[in-house]
């Protein structure tokens, strides 16, 4: 009985100690991200954010890797560098499985930045170098006032240290195809081979092997096996019901976004690498 | 037979699934990916010292016995045996945790005696190490703070029923944390930072 209500207390106080965990009490929220540039303080002028985020936005669709920029008036209670890290774990800057991401964390009341680095660039951006940035590059900027130039200042700093980094190349078509892409195959799949097939092995069995066939088709040049599943359910239906038209059309309306919309952080992951300084 | 025992592994995948024998398994894997994190963190501050230790050695007439205090405490540090199975026992694991302890403290008193050192304040590799070690206690709180989550989810598992049943009869015991005390240094700026502030500024101002 005393080793039950032991246990019970143990994981009443585990469940408050991760809860505890997740939030500090009256910790700052992390904005949601809309675009590399976030001014929380209104530092910056329309002008000189746009300029950047264009900025930073071409060297992402050149060199692949994620910059960003927040501007927040405070972190208090949490010291900068646990501020930092919770809006990396959420924004996700820089592309999956290559962690080629950094932010740029200015907490201006504090007089406290910070760059955090994402895995895949602590070679390229080790800790010393970020140091170098900040307090040879960054602060010596703020702490005349000149805001917007610290910034920039450090962003070009931090972009030509990356630009020497062999990294992989960013990928021209989106990373994860989506259905749209694929509607070709599935529309023509079934017209051109699913009358032939039905008409050989009856309309099931036939609509079974142009599924199967269309299955492997999108497997192979998605590589997603989610993707061909749903691709061989819609290819079966087009073809047992006999016509091409009607039933694909619905799915493959909405493409990705085109260009223009943000797409968010990439799935970057971050350790604590990086370094921070005060003004 | 062959169809009897084909059953029968198939039964006692189906209950140990249910029991909760593999979400136990995903969640101690889990924990064994960030305890290693943890430690290569620690390692990776323990490679530091003697770099650390020989460049401010250099500074005249530094005082040798902050020096010494760190030498030991990197000894007694890397002396504790830690491999993975520290996390499933709590006396080495409190051996473990308080050496490393002893070393962050010797290391940040290090870091207010070079204060009086302007010498060192301005030696490119000294702040160089500097930053390296700021970055090195700041990752070391980053893994800490993921095997602290890490366990808790593995440890609410195996306590609450079913499972708690399944990892008695597999002998998966709980896992060791940080003890509470160290969340709330978590959640403090490194204190290297300190020491680090007037020195990014003469820096600077050069």
């Amino acid at each position: 009985m005393r080793g039950l209500w032991r246990t019970w207390v143990a994981v009443i106080v585990a469940a408050l100690a991760s809860w505890a965990l997740a939030a500090v009490p009256g910790a700052v929220a992390v904005p949601p991200m809309h675009a590399l540039v976030t001014d929380l303080t209104a530092t910056l002028t329309t002008g000189q954010q746009a300029a950047l985020d264009t900025r930073l936005r071409e060297f992402a669709d050149r060199k692949g890797s994620q910059v960003a920029v927040l501007i927040v008036p405070t972190t208090a209670p949490e010291p900068i560098e646990a501020y930092s890290l919770r809006v990396v774990e959420q924004w996700k800057v820089g592309r999956r499985k290559v962690d080629d991401g950094v932010l740029l964390l200015v907490a201006k009341d504090d007089r406290a930045v910070r760059i955090e680095v994402g895995y895949g660039l602590e070679g390229a951006l080790p800790d010393a170098t970020a140091k170098r940035i900040i307090s040879e590059v960054i602060v010596p900027r703020l702490r005349d006032g000149d805001f917007a130039g610290g910034i920039d200042a450090g962003v070009d700093r931090i972009l030509r240290t990356i630009d020497g980094e062999p990294l992989p190349p960013p990928a021209s078509p989106p990373e994860v195809p989506d259905l749209g892409r694929l509607a070709p195959i599935l529309l023509l799949g079934p017209l051109v081979f699913g009358g032939m097939m039905r008409r050989l092995l009856g309309p099931l069995p036939g609509a079974g092997v142009v599924a199967a066939g269309v299955a492997a088709l999108a497997w192979f040049l998605s590589g997603l096996w989610t993707l061909a599943a749903v691709a061989a359910v819609i290819a079966f239906f087009i073809t047992a019901a006999g016509r091409g038209t009607g039933l694909g059309i619905g799915p493959f309306g909405g493409g990705a976004g085109g260009p223009g919309g943000f797409g968010g952080g990439g799935g970057g992951r971050f350790g604590g690498g990086g370094a921070s300084g005060r003004w | 037979m062959r169809t009897f025992l084909l059953g029968l592994t198939m039964l006692v995948a189906a209950m140990l699934s249910s029991c909760g024998y593999n979400r136990l398994q995903a969640a101690d894997e889990q924990v064994a990916a960030a305890w290693s994190e943890v430690l290569n963190q620690y390692q990776r501050r323990a490679d530091l010292v003697p770099n650390l230790v020989n460049t401010v050695k250099g500074a005249a007439g530094f005082e040798q016995s902050t020096l010494t205090a760190v030498t030991e405490a990197r000894a007694r540090a890397t002396s504790v045996q830690a491999g993975a199975s520290l996390v499933n026992d709590p006396q080495a694991f409190a051996r473990f945790e308080s050496a490393q302890s002893e070393l962050g403290s010797a290391l940040s008193r290090l870091m207010v005696v070079v204060e009086r050192y302007p010498d060192l304040k301005s030696n490119a590799n000294f702040l160089e190490l500097q930053a390296q070690l700021e970055g090195t206690e700041n990752r070391i709180a980053v893994a800490r703070m993921r095997y602290i989550e890490a366990v808790q989810q593995y440890n609410v598992l195996a306590r609450s029923f079913p499972v708690n049943l399944t990892a008695k009869a597999f002998g998966m015991p709980l896992k060791s944390n940080f003890a509470v005390q160290d969340e709330r240094q978590i959640a403090r700026p490194p204190a290297v930072d300190l020491g680090f502030t007037p020195a990014s500024g003469a820096a600077a101002s050069r």
